[in-house]
């Protein structure tokens, strides 16, 4: 044996431009790897992707639907009235006048005038009463004037202010504007978007923690590989990445199942609502995800995916070193 | 190029084990090639890794990749570029004699075989040290007397090599210096083994 040198061993040391490029690489690899070991078990893969599919797509639907009843909230919004029951004693002359006043208010679209002749014989048809009024000394019915906003002025807000102005008209008696259903609406609406939220709160928690364990699973099976690569001096990041990957794919795939089954959904009821709309003689057609929304759940997923992984990895990988 | 020896329990192992930061010293202080090991943190111990070469008795392989991808691990981990990890690897490989396997599985070779390509990856980055645990543990008398071969060539070309061993005959014949331990505590160190 010969004597051994002075000087050590040329220790071997990338550039950093190689190492950036080789880091870059690593990526493409690694994404690459991950979903091929995906594919490798593919009836577990494809239920973890369902369970994820169905906890996105719950809060999607429910979503979806809200931005449907709003349509349909918006589309009544136009047909709001103020009914204007003028006071007994005014002469028709003056109702006359009035209406016209109105027509030329800017936050209204027209008004029609109903003298109190008008008034008795619509009750008559309407009521059933019939005959029987005959036998009334007087007319107790007052004139009305009904009063349809324009379109600006049809929000709940705007109408009652505009319906507090025509109540304090001196010739009007009382104002009448029917928004307390639409108040319901509204109010029903609002519920809805804050269980919407809270679903979403609650069921991407469960995503986190549905990929958080399968993540921990995979780190199990591979605790062997994860120990010699931490031996050969694998930074954390390093043996984060294909996990990471893995949590990333699941997150999109499941938020792409879910758009689909969201859509699907849609497409489903399609036909049932438009045979109902038609008996509304309205031509109402439901509302899907459409493009930016379907992008937006496929991100929020697959951040979550991302999320649960790096969770669960930070967890789980420093419970592993090389023994 | 030194063996460490001892009854098993003596603590030759654990000697490795801490230079390669797998256990940490409860005590006193553990200095290699002037630096302090026992003040480097978490995060830097891959990077202390990167300059040791650890060879194991199980051969620690991954049976899942190639004998080329086993041993060019510390190259891509350490961010080669892909040309010169090549060019590495099958020098390395060569150098044990295993290029013509370069596309098997460990699963397909023999014991001796992974244990030469586990040698492979310790010194493909070219670490200034290389450990080995019980390198010939399971080997015959031939195949132990080649590796041991292998590792005086790493030494030749500079590198630190520190072996644990109890096959006292082989370490003997080596001539080298010999660390015996016992009880974890330093029995005798000198060219020849000191029965005890």
């Amino acid at each position: 044996m010969s004597e051994p040198r002075d000087s050590g061993a040329v220790f071997a040391r990338p550039s950093w431009q190689s190492r950036f490029r080789m880091w870059l690489l690593g990526h493409r690899e690694d994404s690459k790897r991950s979903l091929h070991e995906l594919l490798r078990t593919p009836l577990n893969t494809l239920l973890t992707i369902l369970v994820i599919a169905v906890a996105v797509a719950l809060p999607t639907g429910l979503q979806v639907l809200l931005k449907n009843a709003e349509q349909v909230a918006g589309s009544f919004q136009g047909s709001s009235q103020i009914t204007l029951y003028l006071k007994l004693d005014l002469p028709e002359a003056k109702g006359y006048q009035l209406t016209q006043e109105l027509m030329r208010d800017n936050d209204i679209a027209s008004a029609t005038f109903q003298t109190r002749e008008e008034s008795l014989l619509e009750f008559k048809t309407l009521s059933g009463f019939g005959d029987a009024l005959d036998y009334l000394e007087d007319n107790p019915l007052p004139a009305v004037i009904t009063v349809q906003p324009t379109q600006l002025a049809s929000t709940p807000e705007a109408a009652e202010k505009l319906l507090k102005r025509l109540r304090a008209l001196p010739e009007v008696e009382e104002a009448q504007l029917d928004l307390a259903w639409l108040r319901r609406l509204y109010a029903l609406m609002s519920v809805g978007e804050r269980i919407a939220t809270a679903l979403a709160i609650g069921l991407g928690l469960a995503v986190i923690l549905i990929i958080g364990n399968t993540i921990r699973l995979a780190i199990e099976n591979r605790r062997a590989e994860i120990e010699v690569i931490k031996l050969v001096g694998a930074t954390d990041s390093f043996i984060r990445r294909p996990f990471m990957y893995s949590g990333l794919w699941f997150g999109m795939l499941g938020g792409l199942t879910a758009t689909i089954l969201v859509t699907a959904t849609i497409w489903w009821l399609d036909d049932p609502v438009r045979e109902l709309a038609g008996l509304y003689q309205s031509s109402y057609q439901v509302k899907g995800l459409g493009f930016t929304d379907s992008l937006r759940v496929l991100l929020f997923a697959t951040l979550l995916g991302l999320g649960g992984s790096i969770v669960s990895v930070n967890r789980h990988l420093k419970d592993i070193e090389p023994r | 190029m030194a063996f460490l020896t001892g009854h098993s329990g003596a603590g030759k192992s654990t000697v490795l084990r801490l230079i390669a930061l797998m256990e940490r010293p409860t005590q006193g202080q553990l200095w290699i090639g002037g630096q302090n090991l026992t003040r480097i943190h978490r995060r830097g111990i891959p990077y202390v890794r990167r300059q040791i070469g650890m060879i194991f008795q199980d051969h620690r392989l991954l049976f899942d990749r190639s004998v080329f991808d086993n041993v060019a691990l510390p190259l891509v981990i350490a961010g080669f570029p892909h040309r010169e990890i090549g060019k590495r690897v099958r020098a390395a490989l060569d150098m044990v004699g295993l290029l013509s396997k370069e596309k098997n599985k460990p699963i397909m070779l023999s014991g001796g075989e992974q244990q030469r390509v586990g040698i492979a990856r310790a010194v493909v980055n070219r670490p200034p040290i290389l450990l080995a645990d019980e390198p010939t543990g399971n080997l015959d008398p031939q195949l132990s007397a080649e590796i041991m071969g292998l590792f005086a060539k790493f030494n030749q070309v500079g590198c630190t090599v520190l072996i644990a061993s109890h096959d006292l005959d082989l370490i003997e014949a080596m001539g080298k210096r010999i660390i015996s331990l016992k009880n974890g505590l330093l029995q005798r160190d000198g060219a020849e083994v000191f029965d005890v």
